[in-house]
């Protein structure tokens, strides 16, 4: 299959995952579209890892899932610390860091 | 590799700043002694450094290199010169004087013991902020920065020390204000405040602007080092475009120009003088704003001659105006402080008109007044620091009469105003004459308007004494004690100083004057020729 | 020998270093040691001049270079003095009157608690007039010059708890440092000009340098003596100073600080012997300021006022005869030194009324004193009589000369100046005759004080009019021992040089013409005061009488032109200080901050806003790549 597909592919998900982020207001999918912007980028690396017949783009994505790891642990505890005091996930209740 | 002396006269200070910071909170006397012991061993370093010094020798002395920030071409790089010396040694013989002055300004306050009786932070909790020995470490603390920066031969390195004494000066006017104020507490600290931040904006404005020229200098150069630089500029090596000279000379020159201060960036003294304790007030005009005049000597004649030539036509101008305007201004104040601040611009007048009148008299003048000004300056403000402590008023109309209750308080006020109107016999006037004649054999007609400056100096000087020390006694004068024996360890040494170097400059004269031929070949000058030996 | 200059002045500066930083505990000698450290210099002094007449008449001045004191590249001050006939004059001048009194002010200052600091600032005085005196160059001289400065400050404001004597104080130190100025912009212009400020080099090359250069030196040279000498147009301040304790004014303010002006023409006159529009200027100084003192003395009803009116005339013979040139500069320092004497011996009997007198001042309240005081009265009287020009006396012999060479300059400048210095002795005869007259004579007008004591007139003690006394030996034998076979002009001719000029009128004449209005002064004197009895409250007066009481106006000008016009300048600037200057920076911060609480509004809180700010910054820096890339 031509590789460019998969660009195309990781284009929609990206922009599915942006258009989540800013549109949605739960704490939860908003994290789970940033993943999904995550994983589109690896997408993108594999596919041109591929593309371009060198491993870089594969080494990278592996560094982003190690990093996307660690965020999901932090960024869960967060949530989950936020909807214990406030007994909501929204993030617009969240917004008292601000003069 | 010999002992590094500039270094150590530099670290001692700043190791005794941590040490007097980490004294206990209850230790409050401890910390007081142990500052004073250290600023006077500083002392005994600058001695030496002063002894060692030889004024024929070498240009830069005692030098010190070592590699700091390899990528960028970075050293740390010390060596004093003629010029260097001598302000190194008034920076280090002032700190002690202004310790002592400052013995009991930053002792708590009733108000504040107060509070702590009723449960906020007390003596026992060791977190608690420790104002005495914050005051006196941030004093040592600016001793080392400034001491270092007499001293740095690294433009970089300059650049640091010249920015981070910010830092505890800012700490210093806004974190500890003359308790004699007009008004209520709360007042007093919106003044304080607006004073500490003005200080600290003006002096990072200039800062900025003269890190941008640090920046560029090292594009056009690729070196900090000063003599590296200079040399290279001399050989011919080094080939600025006359702009391009001409802008980073501005660059620096603004920085030193906030510093000094000159007309017109100098309104950030006054209110900084008339907030802070009297000793802080010393320390800035007396200690810190040398830098800026000394760096204008070291940097701006040094690296960019053309462009300081190119300049010396509106800077002399300039400095013209503050003269005058200062000392009309000294007339029209109601505040002593404020008085002696706008005083002090005035003489910083005297100093630039020196530097930039490029005769050697001129800059030996200049460098002598530096010196001179400090020591006269320090000790008009510190007398009038006690006396301001005892009426607790700044205002002028407060007082009257007080020669007749404290004849010795009012003798050596006297005698700090004399002093300051450069009285033949004491050391200002030996700087005053050789600026004048420099700047009179240069630029005629600037000799003369300079000479306006000393009888404006004698009215401002004589109308504060007549209003505060003569005629009948006013209420809340009578009374008030003369002078301790702790405040007099403070006057009588300035003053014997005051007379000593205006009987006797030669000491002085002696090192800094190969200095400024040194500067006068970088400035490629030569001093006008008299009109008979010309002829001849 | 010349090792002993230095003790001249090392003596009375060690009285003042002693006995003000010496504290209460020498209140009770203070007086004592003052007196003798200044008689030792006096000593010192006339050792030094024995030693001078044992030389012939060209090697006599001595030289001593004690260290450098400015050594600067290309600039070369020392601390040196020299002693020459000129030199040794005014030393012999200042340091014996100055030790007359000092004695004399041992009892007229016993009953002020502050008597050790008189004293100690009586010695700063003569090490500093000493300093101006011996100096062998300009700077030096400046030195000295502003030194007695200091100690006339000191000294006129020595009751300081009386405001009006701060004012006086300030305003004299203040009028004298627009004088200073001239001082040191002449010391500059030499500087430029020669190249060094040392007297000799100086005064030997002004035959190299152009009559413009010499002139602005000796204009400046002029301004510098105005305003030590009081002479207009910085006279301002001598009246003013008479607030001062008496013996001050004696010293000061009579006989040797206000005639340093004189010295410093005579000291530079090869400078001004080239420039003949600068010795025009100090001719018509002196000649303005004789007529204006004498003027203001005839007007004033306080004493010492009178007396400091009659100083500034007397002054303005010197300065005027030294402004003749080498026809005048001797008769200038003779005229000095009888003047010394009188002037001082009139001060003191001044004083010795005033003690005798609870220090009334006004001499409306006096009258009759001569029974009362017959010490005072004598040696007051001849003083006088030597002031006016009695034949015989002191002040016979050297205004007569001044007068003399005044016609000796010729042409029509030359009648011009004798008509004036005949006018002027006429006023003098006039002035001191009404003085005499309402203080000696006539009936007793004083009356008790609002507290009701009444003054009870007294001879002084001895210790004040023993020094009268031998001041008032000096005012009628001076002058006389001076003329004698011409003793002073050879004295002084080896330093000042000497030119008899050609009289357009003989010397009788002279004399003859001066002993007629002398006549005619006293006369009119006697008619006003003499005959009739003196109103204790002072008559309203002619409109000239009246500008006279009030220095002809000249404060009032000062008043309105530079107090007022000064406070308005400093006012207004500190005006434009915070609200210009301050202002622009003021006005910048409150427009950024301005700019800040827009901004601010940006940061509102949502993650999401903070989101679409993250991809819009992504999103154009992306289409900026690409825009550079397609480009």
């Amino acid at each position: 299959m031509n590789p460019v597909n998969y660009l195309y592919l990781a284009a929609l998900l990206f922009t599915i995952g942006a258009s989540g982020v800013l549109i949605r207001r739960n704490a939860i999918v908003v994290f789970m579209c940033v993943e999904l912007m995550l994983n589109a980028c690896n997408l993108t690396l594999v596919a041109f890892s591929r593309m371009h017949g060198n491993l870089d783009g594969q080494i990278i994505a592996f560094f982003t899932m190690v990093v996307a790891a660690a965020e999901v642990v932090i960024g869960l505890a967060i949530i989950v610390s936020l909807f214990r005091s406030r007994h909501s996930a929204s993030v617009d209740d969240a917004s008292l860091m601000k003069l | 590799m010999s002992f590094p002396l500039l270094t150590a006269t530099a670290a001692l200070p700043a190791i005794g700043a941590i040490a007097t910071a980490a004294v206990p909170a209850a230790r409050r006397t401890a910390a007081k002694w142990l500052a004073l012991t250290v600023s006077l061993a500083t002392l005994v370093l600058a001695g030496i450094v002063f002894a060692r010094f030889e004024p024929g020798g070498e240009r830069y002395q005692l030098t010190e290199s070592h590699a700091w920030i390899k990528d960028f071409g970075v050293r740390y790089e010390l060596g004093v010169d003629g010029i260097g010396v001598a302000l190194l040694a008034l920076t280090a013989l002032l700190i002690p004087f202004v310790i002592l002055a400052g013995w009991h300004d930053a002792d708590p306050s009733p108000s504040s013991q107060l509070r702590s009786s009723r449960g906020g932070p007390n003596e026992t909790n060791p977190y608690h902020w420790r104002p005495t020995q914050g005051f006196f470490a941030l004093i040592l603390m600016v001793e080392a920065m400034v001491v270092l920066s007499f001293v740095a031969t690294d433009v970089f390195l300059f650049y640091i020390l010249f920015e981070a004494m910010l830092i505890p000066m800012y700490f210093l006017i806004g974190g500890f204000g003359d308790r004699a104020h007009a008004g209520s507490d709360e007042n007093a600290a919106a003044q304080r405040s607006y004073a500490a931040v003005k200080f600290l904006l003006y002096n990072l404005a200039g800062g900025l602007i003269m890190l941008a020229a640090v920046i560029g200098l090292y594009v056009v150069a690729g070196s900090f080092s000063l003599s590296e630089i200079a040399e290279a500029r001399a050989d011919g090596s080094l080939d600025m475009a006359t702009s391009t000279e001409r802008w980073l000379f501005l660059g620096f020159f603004f920085a030193f120009a906030v510093k000094a201060p000159l007309w017109p960036l100098h309104t950030w003294l006054p209110n900084a003088m008339g907030e802070a304790t009297t000793p802080v007030a010393v320390l800035i005009t007396a200690v810190v704003d040398k830098v800026g005049t000394f760096a204008m000597l070291r940097f701006c004649l040094q690296l960019f001659p053309e462009a300081s030539k190119w300049a010396t036509p509106v800077i002399i101008v300039l400095a013209l105006i503050s003269i005058v305007y200062g000392a009309l201004l000294a007339v029209g104040q109601r505040d002593i402080k404020r008085l002696i601040a706008y005083a002090s611009i005035s003489h910083f007048g005297f100093i630039v008109l020196g530097i930039f009148a490029m005769t050697s008299q001129g800059q030996s003048g200049a460098t002598l007044y530096m010196v001179n000004h400090g020591l006269s300056t320090a000790a008009l403000m510190l007398v009038a620091g006690f006396l301001i402590t005892r009426r607790g008023s700044r205002l002028i109309a407060d007082y009257g009469g007080v020669q007749k209750v404290a004849p010795v308080l009012a003798g050596t006020f006297l005698i700090g105003g004399l002093a300051t109107l450069s009285l033949p016999g004491l050391a200002p006037f030996v700087s005053e004459f050789l600026v004048l004649v420099g700047v009179f054999s240069a630029y005629p007609v600037a000799g003369v308007v300079a000479t306006v400056g000393i009888v404006l100096a004698a009215l401002y000087v004589l109308v504060l004494y007549q209003r505060t020390m003569t005629g009948p006694v006013r209420e809340g004068i009578g009374g008030m004690p003369d002078l301790k024996v702790r405040e007099l360890a403070v006057a009588l040494p300035l003053i014997a100083l005051l007379i000593f170097l205006g009987v006797f400059p030669k000491p002085l004269t002696e090192v800094v004057n190969p200095a400024v031929q040194h500067t006068m070949q970088d400035v490629q000058k030569k001093d006008p020729q008299p009109e008979v030996e010309a002829a001849k | 020998m010349e090792n002993l200059i230095a003790l001249l002045v090392a003596a009375p500066l060690l009285g003042a270093a002693v006995l003000l930083c010496g504290g209460r505990r020498l209140d009770r000698a203070g007086h004592w040691i003052g007196t003798v450290l200044a008689a030792a210099s006096f000593v010192i002094g006339a050792v030094l001049f024995t030693d001078m007449l044992g030389r012939g008449a060209e090697d006599r001045a001595l030289h001593q270079h004690l260290y450098s004191w400015i050594p600067v590249e290309g600039f070369q001050a020392d601390v040196a003095f020299q002693l020459d006939q000129l030199s040794m004059t005014f030393v012999l001048l200042i340091t014996g009157v100055g030790t007359l009194i000092h004695i004399y002010s041992i009892g007229y200052m016993e009953h002020d608690e502050r008597r050790r600091r008189f004293f100690g600032y009586l010695n700063l005085f003569l090490a500093a007039m000493l300093i101006l005196v011996i100096a062998d160059n300009y700077l030096l001289l400046y030195v000295g010059w502003e030194g007695v400065g200091l100690a006339s400050y000191l000294l006129i404001g020595f009751w300081q708890h009386k405001p009006s004597a701060a004012t006086a104080a300030k305003k004299a130190f203040l009028v004298n440092r627009v004088g200073d100025m001239g001082l040191s912009i002449a010391i500059m212009l030499m500087f430029t000009t020669f190249g060094t400020f040392a007297f000799g080099p100086v005064l030997e090359a002004t035959g190299d340098t152009s009559e413009g250069k010499l002139t602005a030196i000796g204009l400046m040279l002029l301004l510098a003596a105005c305003g030590k000498s009081a002479q207009v147009p910085l006279q301002s301040w001598l009246g003013d100073a008479m607030e001062g304790p008496t013996p001050v004014s004696a010293l000061i303010h009579a006989a040797t600080m206000v005639t340093a002006g004189v010295y410093l023409i005579v000291r530079s006159g090869a400078i001004f012997n080239g420039a003949p529009d600068a010795q025009l200027a100090v001719v018509v100084v002196g000649a303005v300021t004789l007529l204006f003192g004498a003027i203001v003395g005839c007007a004033k009803d306080d004493i010492k006022k009178a007396l400091a009116g009659s100083t500034m005339s007397q002054i303005g013979y010197m300065i005027l005869a030294a402004g003749l040139g080498p026809i005048g500069y001797v008769f200038a320092i003779m005229h000095l030194v009888t003047h010394g004497f009188f002037k001082a011996g009139l001060f003191l009997g001044a004083g010795s009324v005033m003690h005798g007198m609870n220090d009334e001042v006004d001499m409306r309240k006096y009258g009759g004193l001569r029974k009362f005081m017959p010490v005072t009265f004598l040696t007051f009287g001849l003083g006088y009589l030597a002031i006016i020009g009695f034949p015989g006396l002191s002040g016979f012999f050297s205004k007569d000369m001044i007068i003399e060479a005044a016609f000796a300059k010729g042409g029509t400048e030359g009648w011009i100046l004798g008509s004036v210095t005949l006018l002027g002795a006429a006023i003098t005869a006039f002035y001191m005759t009404r003085v005499m007259l309402l203080t000696f004579f006539g009936e007793k007008r004083w009356q008790p004080d609002a507290e009701g004591h009444e003054p009870h007139p007294h001879e002084s003690p001895k210790s004040m009019t023993i020094p009268m006394i031998v001041l008032a030996f000096g005012s009628v034998f001076a002058g006389g021992f001076f003329s004698i076979g011409d003793r002073f002009v050879h004295w002084l001719e080896p330093v000042t040089g000497h030119d008899h000029g050609h009289a357009p009128v003989s010397a009788t004449t002279v004399t003859a013409a001066t002993m007629v209005v002398l006549v005619i002064g006293v006369a009119v004197a006697w008619v006003m005061y003499g005959r009739k009895p003196v109103p204790v409250v002072a008559p309203r007066g002619s409109l000239l009488t009246r500008a006279a009481r009030r220095d002809l106006l000249q404060d009032d000008f000062n008043h309105v032109v530079l107090v007022r016009g000064g406070e308005h300048l400093t006012r207004s600037l500190v005006y434009v200080d915070h609200t210009l200057v301050d202002g622009v920076v003021n006005g910048t911060a409150a427009s950024m901050g301005g700019l800040s609480g827009r901004l601010r509004k940006l940061q509102n809180g949502y993650a999401r806003s903070y989101a679409v700010s993250m991809f819009g910054g992504a999103a154009v820096l992306i289409a900026a790549t690409l825009l550079m890339r397609a480009v």
